[in-house]
């Protein structure tokens, strides 16, 4: 691991964004991952974004479980809030947090191995419960902090360093939050910021659950020529389906495209997107269609990046279940505790 | 743009802003990090080899270096690089030891010099050790130049001056000390295979106004006054002085007159604070010491009465600027009348060659200065050379070593009946400072530190003492801890692209976002394109050549910390932290030292 300090000086010439703040102002601690780690790239993508979104720190929650994907989130945004749970818990974690408060930014931060294996279940749960989250998977297909092991979402194709091959199908974890009603699901590539900015902001922005599944390459274990998860391959197997840009407010909307190809889309804060079909096949809006198109991608061996479904009625855990409207830390006490002749009234609404 | 060629040494050169500005090229973070460590003696050597009066130049030196360096662009104040310099010098061991041997044995090759200053000495300094014949002449009774006459002891103190204009005699020079050079004519007559005229500007320049002859007796030429003081020919001055002028020899000649026993010192320049021609430092250190400058006076009339000087009047200035030209106009405010004694003029210097005949093959240009090749520093009659403030007019010390430098190796050549325009190539060498996965061979924190100040003596002292030093220089811990604000920008960012794999780390790393991968473009573009716009243009872009996915590396000389996170977070090596050393070629053949400066 890194030894060095970063030093505290700075670009004099660096961009500020409107309330003061550099790009630096949204780092946390130097890395402790390889050097070359994937991670590093989407930590420094979650650092831009949050830059470009002007987001208060203090207003986001950080939550993130075990492993090298899990350690990042220390590396970003140090004056957010931050929960780093057991193994493959985080799921739980940010959704009992988010119904006490719903109205901090949760940002959940896992890997390959906290995610489909040991927290396989409350992934899905936390899904199909739509918890108002941006849950990013660092997915390098291995578990590299026990020495590289092949981990769940290893494809068959790819083999280990030492040329070995797995006996069992991959999981994608893209069609699985598909299938059970996340709202948002992208596929993007640690090597790409151009993309998984976009990605990330649109994804802080939406309400409900936002998966983006990022391939990021373990230099130490998954790296090699056999590999369906290196820089090399991810570089030329990448495929992407459907572009997300974010519209800033004060910009006119003049591009032309070819009909058919790109939808604006507003979401509930305002924010505008736009999305362009890159694949003419591909409609990321209607899952019944794209589920089969994604399916075709990966047995070809190419991988699907990009806004892979949005679906914009936005419905969160909140909605689904009728909560109060404000953090329960705002709720006073006589609207908590209503006292014990409400309770009787309910009882005898009852009898 | 094209992929750089890193394999021409002046690429990494430049990188090293310090090195690159001073016109010795003074290998300078080299030497820091030896005082960083301790070994000053390895640091004077460095020193010595580079520009031959470290104690003197860590003094006085007009320190080209500072402004050019890096951390001046990060912060606010660069590297007290002059100051470290006299720390190497102070605290140095012996070094007759590592002096080069002067060969018993002569080339049977005479050379003359004219004039003992510091572009002569340097050129004696060079071909000393290579068994040359060289005879120094000197109007004045000891050597030095400028550096004895002009520059107070208060600044300089003579025992620094004599240890290293000895160090350069002590080779075995002949001297004619007090000597005055009337005819080059009669010295080209003795016969010598080469003649250097390092004879400096020494003709102060004097202002016609009104009242000027009237008043000789108590208007006294700057740089005259500065000898006569030196060589304790004037040893008191008037009550009242004035002094004309705003560059380095005004600021030398008010302190001096205030130590001499003036009550008040006034300075009065033509144009605004801000266009002196003085170094800020000194212009500091006379503002220290109480001494008044009043700016936009111009002198109108020198007041006599009963046939003594009593006031001198000045008229008020204001400056326009119309296309980087400077006018100075009259504002028509009252004239200024400031009573005075003794008047100093410091209005600038010249070099001036009466007694050079003009029938001898040495051409001049219309305004007297004489013909010489900017390279090789050969006049237009070969086997005469010029150097120092004679060649170009006044310059400074270390421009004068540059000169000397150059010149003999423009003497040894011609000597030797080669072609002056073969110069001798500098010797480089790159080496990888990685001594572990995460070990490095130079210190790569950066220190977060302000520029310290250098302590100064008493004022009540040094006021009353023309030759107490002013300066105290760093102690042993401050220069440590200036030492540490040295960027080490030798310490080079060397790219290999057939092994980068575009992985982002460097480029997500780099605290000051020099890195950057992208679609190459010509440069205007490229420079606009960056993470940050490389906008200072001075600096170059350090452009790799196509990357597997068509893209290019592209780095930002300008605020690079050589911190080296680039390399340590490089999973492949593809970065690499290598010490680039430059020295640059002399007459004289020091082996280059490869220093081992890991701590």
């Amino acid at each position: 691991m890194t030894h060095i300090l970063k030093p505290q000086f700075r670009h004099p010439n660096l961009r500020t964004n409107s309330v003061g703040l550099t790009r630096r102002d949204y780092e946390g601690v130097i890395s402790t991952l390889c050097a070359g780690c994937g991670h590093d790239s989407v930590t420094a993508a979650i650092v831009e974004a949050c830059f470009e979104m002007e987001i208060p720190a203090h207003r986001v929650a950080k939550m993130s479980g075990i492993g090298c994907s899990s350690k990042t989130t220390n590396y970003f945004l140090n004056r957010s809030h931050g929960f780093n749970s057991v193994h493959g818990r985080m799921p739980s974690v940010a959704t009992g947090a988010n119904l006490a408060n719903r109205d901090l930014v949760y940002l959940g931060v896992s890997g390959d191995g906290d995610t489909a294996s040991i927290g396989m279940g409350q992934f899905c749960h936390a899904v199909r419960r739509r918890v108002n989250m941006l849950y990013i998977c660092e997915n390098n297909g291995t578990y590299g902090l026990t020495k590289g092991q092949f981990s769940a979402t290893n494809d068959r194709a790819s083999r280990n360093r030492k040329g070995m091959e797995t006996p069992f199908d991959s999981i994608d974890l893209c069609n699985m939050a598909i299938e059970l009603g996340a709202g948002f699901v992208a596929r993007a590539f640690s090597g790409d910021k151009a993309q998984l900015v976009p990605l990330i902001k649109a994804g802080l922005h939406y309400r409900g659950f936002a998966l983006i599944d990022v391939i990021s390459p373990c230099v130490t274990f998954n790296n090699h020529a056999t590999s369906t998860k290196s820089y090399d391959y991810v570089r030329h197997h990448n495929q992407m389906v459907g572009r997300l840009d974010l519209v800033p407010e004060q910009e006119e909307i003049t591009a032309e495209y070819a009909p058919g190809t790109s939808t604006d889309v507003t979401l509930h804060d305002g924010a505008q997107m736009r999305l362009s079909k890159l694949d003419i096949s591909y409609d990321p809006t209607d899952a019944e269609t794209a589920l089969p198109v994604l399916e075709r991608y990966k047995r070809k061996g190419e991988i699907a990046t990009g806004i892979l479904y949005l679906d914009d009625r936005e419905q969160d855990l909140h909605d689904l279940i009728g909560t109060t409207t404000k953090p329960l830390n705002e709720v006073d006490a006589d609207t908590l505790c209503p006292g014990s002749d409400a309770l009787a009234a309910i009882n005898d609404a009852h009898r | 743009m094209e992929k750089t060629d890193i394999s021409d040494p002046s690429y990494f050169h430049k990188v090293v802003d310090c090195q690159w500005a001073c016109p010795a090229h003074t290998p300078v973070p080299a030497y820091i990090r030896l005082i960083a460590h301790g070994r000053y003696t390895e640091a004077f050597m460095i020193n010595w080899e580079s520009n031959v009066f470290p104690g003197i130049l860590g003094r006085t030196c007009d320190r080209p270096c500072e402004p050019a360096c890096r951390r001046g662009r990060i912060e606010e104040k660069p590297v007290a690089i002059c100051r470290l310099k006299r720390v190497a010098a102070d605290n140095r061991g012996p070094v007759d030891h590592l002096m080069p041997a002067i060969p018993t044995v002569k080339n049977g090759k005479r050379v003359a010099l004219i004039g003992a200053g510091p572009a002569s000495l340097t050129v004696a300094r060079d071909l000393m050790p290579l068994g040359y014949d060289v005879t120094l002449i000197e109007r004045d009774p000891q050597g030095g130049g400028l550096m004895r006459k002009n520059i107070p002891s208060f600044r300089l103190p003579v025992a620094v001056l004599d240890e290293e204009v000895g160090r350069v005699l002590d080779m075995g020079l002949t001297t004619r000390f007090g000597a005055e050079v009337t005819s080059m004519k009669s010295v080209l007559d003795e016969g010598f295979d080469a003649v250097f005229v390092g004879t400096g500007a020494p003709r102060g320049k004097d202002l016609r106004a009104p009242g000027r002859d009237e008043a000789a007796a108590n208007i006294h030429i700057g740089t005259d006054f500065l000898s006569s003081v030196a060589f304790k020919h004037i040893e008191t001055i008037g009550k009242r002085v004035v002094v004309i002028g705003g560059g380095n020899t005004a600021m030398d000649c008010c302190r001096t007159a205030l130590r001499l026993g003036a009550e008040s010192v006034t300075v009065t320049v033509r144009s605004p604070c801000e266009d002196m021609k003085a170094s800020d430092w000194e212009i500091e250190d006379a503002e220290r010491e109480g001494i008044p400058i009043l700016d936009n006076h111009s002198p109108k009339e020198f007041v006599v009465e009963d046939g003594k000087l009593t006031a001198v009047v000045f008229e008020r200035m204001r400056a326009e600027y119309t296309d980087g030209r400077r006018k100075l106009i009259p504002t028509g405010e009252p004239d200024v009348v400031v009573e005075c004694d003794d008047v100093l003029m410091a209005v600038g210097q010249e070099n001036a060659f009466p007694w050079i005949e003009r029938d001898i093959g040495i051409e001049f240009n219309e305004w007297e200065q004489p013909q010489v090749d900017k390279d090789t520093f050969q006049s237009t009659r070969p086997g005469v050379f010029f150097g120092g403030d004679a060649a170009w007019g006044p310059e400074n010390i270390i421009w004068a070593v540059a000169h000397g430098h150059q010149a003999a190796i423009s003497i040894d050549l011609h000597c030797q009946g080669e072609d002056l325009m073969r110069r001798p190539a500098p010797h480089v060498n790159l080496a990888s400072q990685k001594m572990g996965i995460h070990e490095w061979a130079y210190d790569n924190d950066i220190s977060n530190d302000k520029r310290r100040i250098v302590p100064h003596v008493d004022p009540a002292l040094s006021l009353r003492d023309l030759s107490m030093e002013v300066e105290l220089g760093f102690d042993a811990q401050q220069a440590v801890d200036e030492a540490m604000r040295c960027l080490n920008c030798d310490i080079q960012t060397v790219f290999s692209d057939n092994l980068c794999i575009e992985c982002d780390a460097c480029m997500d790393i780099c605290p000051v976002d020099c890195i950057n991968f992208t679609q190459n473009a010509d440069e205007p573009d490229l420079r606009e394109d960056l993470r940050v716009p490389a906008m200072n243009h001075e600096q170059a872009l350090y452009v790799s050549g196509d990357l597997n996915t068509g893209r290019v590396m592209v780095k930002d000389e300008d605020v690079c910390l050589h911190c080296g996170l680039c390399a340590e977070r490089c999973p492949t090596g593809a970065w690499d932290m290598q010490k680039f050393l430059f020295v640059d070629a002399k007459a004289l053949p020091i082996p280059p030292q490869e220093q081992s400066d890991a701590a």
